[in-house]
């Protein structure tokens, strides 16, 4: 009995081994090029800038994050949650009947329009955001239908709409794929036993479809919300100055400010709030995205 | 009574239908909702593809067809050399990215370990963080680094080539571990079993079994990193050094300048680039055994 567990322990024992072992190249990596670059940042958010633009580690400085509630970021921070609230609303509401629809089909249209999904997600993201500064740009083809229509003089690029629309444009298929995930995987049995026991459709809908479907609907949310909130290329490209995202405000800190310490407090920040929609996904049921 | 009565009354009354799918004109909602959304998505695309090909000095107003630059681009140096860098970023990130994260997959998803959880929540991060912190943490990270080295050991660090292809190697492990472990979780462990009967030694049940098994997930997520390398912008402009330009960083600076004709063609090039490497992507997918198509197909969706 005793040298059955004792080569169980083994066994175990070799396992751990050769798992860390297996692991270890990625774990080293890691380490290296995330885990202590995380804890650089860190530091230097509590750094003190100094007149020639360098970082001092000698006292622990909290100003960076006091600078956190001036009213210039607090306007900044808040106009970023909106932008990117508002695109997940838009995704999702644009999204889930989209993505029922997907669901629905016959596997093998399915399989045709999951490609079809798939196509723009995979193609450059710089690319497709560009695509819209020619559309929406002042001699673009809208801004012309527009005047053809005899709407003249409409701004739309620069502008608050832009910017959702391209973060919509971009983040919209983060939203369909998890929510045709939940949809697809859901036992269309159920909503036929709804029907039979006299649920209108609208009614088998909310009682059935929909809370099955609630850990696609997060999922998806965190997965637009989170790039949304930290976007840089998309309201560098389609946004002004006076539209400026909690994203580019960073960069500015690093690439002309050089207020390094400032800049890394508010990558602290975003990554807080990165961390928090994460375990509300986490807490409310969600698996591995 | 009259309770009991109203509720036979609704047991008497005929069933509704047996249809999965909404009424016919929720049905058509859902259609025309879901052609609006492809228009959406495909029309700036195809816009932009049309106007790539356009003769006129205007980005955006049309006159006439042709290729001019498209012949333009070709000859443009700072075009040219930034694609060399961009290809050699790309492929050295990916091959080093699909190596440790295939790895990585194979020890979260085979093996019981200490450490195991803390290091699956780790490799979790870098797919969620915002381009914005990463490259802010690389960026201060090779600060550092030339700092302790020049300090230190009194090697002069600069950036360039390998802290652009290092900061995508971090980013990538992860996106290359979750499809490779996709594709390990829809496996069946009774192969690897069946070979461990047969006397394989460990090494020869990975080889001959499990890693034909797992090679179209290790070619998915290759695909996923080196289209991840080819799209980055900001991490890559954060730690790029003079000289290390790649296409889209030196794309974007001339969009922020305004729309040009040339940057129309680079940017058909490049969509045509990524389409491709989709195809590829495709049709390797394809080739699976049938009862996993499905689940597979579907696994591999949201983790990209």
């Amino acid at each position: 009995m005793s040298t059955s567990t004792g080569l169980e322990q083994d066994a175990v024992r070799a396992e751990a081994r050769r798992g860390l072992l297996i692991g270890l190249p990625a774990i080293a990596t890691l380490t290296v090029l995330f885990a202590i670059p995380l804890i650089i940042v860190v530091a230097y958010s509590f750094g003190t800038r100094t007149r020639t633009g360098r970082t001092d580690f000698s006292t622990l400085d909290l100003s960076a994050y006091q600078r956190l509630a001036d009213p210039l970021v607090l306007e900044i921070v808040s106009r970023s949650l909106g932008y990117a609230l508002l695109t997940t609303v838009i995704c999702l509401i644009v999204g889930y009947p989209f993505a029922y629809h997907l669901a629905t089909r016959t596997p093998r249209v399915r399989a045709v329009l999951l490609v079809l999904v798939m196509l723009p997600f995979w193609s450059n993201f710089l690319v497709r955001t560009y695509a819209w500064r020619v559309l929406l740009g002042s001699d673009g083809p809208l801004v012309r239908l527009l005047g053809a229509l005899g709407i003249d003089d409409v701004v739309l690029l620069f502008t608050p709409f832009a910017i959702v629309l391209g973060l919509v444009y971009g983040f919209l298929p983060f939203m369909v794929l998890p929510l045709y995930a939940a949809i697809e995987r859901i036992d269309h049995t159920l909503i036929e036993a709804a029907r039979d026991l006299h649920a209108s459709g609208w009614g088998a809908f909310r009682a059935v479809t929909l809370p099955l479907s609630r850990s696609g609907v997060i999922a998806g949310s965190v997965l637009v919300f989170i790039p949304a909130f930290g976007a840089y290329v998309t309201p560098e490209l389609l946004g002004g100055s006076r539209t400026t995202m909690l994203g580019s405000y960073v960069v500015r800190q690093f690439l002309s400010a050089r207020d390094w310490p400032f800049g890394s407090a508010l990558s602290v920040a975003i990554l807080a709030v990165m961390l928090l929609a994460t375990t509300a996904y986490f807490r409310t049921g969600g698996r591995s995205l | 009574m009259s309770a009991l009565g109203a509720a036979t009354a609704r047991l008497r009354r005929p069933r509704p239908p047996r249809t999965l799918a909404p009424t016919r004109a929720v049905e058509r909602l859902l259609a025309g909702n879901a052609w609006l959304v492809f228009a959406f998505l495909y029309l700036p695309i195809i816009a932009l593809v049309v106007l790539s090909f356009n003769d006129n000095r205007l980005a955006s107003v049309w006159g006439g067809a042709s290729l001019r630059w498209y012949r333009e681009l070709v000859s443009d140096a700072a075009v040219l050399s930034a694609l060399r860098n961009s290809l050699i970023v790309a492929v050295a990130s990916t091959v080093v990215a699909t190596a440790l994260g295939t790895a990585a997959a194979i020890a979260l998803e085979r093996f019981r370990w200490r450490g195991r959880r803390t290091f699956d929540g780790m490799l979790f991060l870098p797919v969620i963080i915002p381009d914005v912190t990463m490259a802010v943490m690389m960026l201060l990270f090779f600060v550092q680094v030339f700092r302790f080295a020049g300090n230190m050991l009194g090697i002069t660090g600069a950036f360039g080539l390998t802290t652009i292809i290092l900061s995508h190697v971090a980013f990538n492990i992860s996106f290359v571990a979750i499809v490779v472990r996709a594709r390990l979780a829809g496996m069946d462990h009774v192969l690897e079993e069946a070979a461990a009967d047969l006397y394989a030694s460990p090494w020869q049940s990975f080889r001959h079994v499990t890693l034909p098994l797992i090679a179209p997930g290790i070619a998915g997520g290759a695909l996923l990193a080196l289209t991840l390398s080819l799209d980055d912008v900001v991490i890559t402009s954060f730690v790029a050094g003079p000289g290390s330009t790649t296409l889209p960083v030196y794309v974007f600076s001339l969009v922020r300048r305004g729309v040009t004709p040339l940057i129309n063609a680079v940017s058909v090039l490049m969509l045509a680039g990524s389409m491709l490497l989709v195809i590829v992507s495709l049709s390797l997918q394809g080739r699976r055994t049938g009862g996993e198509r499905r689940r597979d197909g579907q696994r591999s969706l949201p983790s990209a």
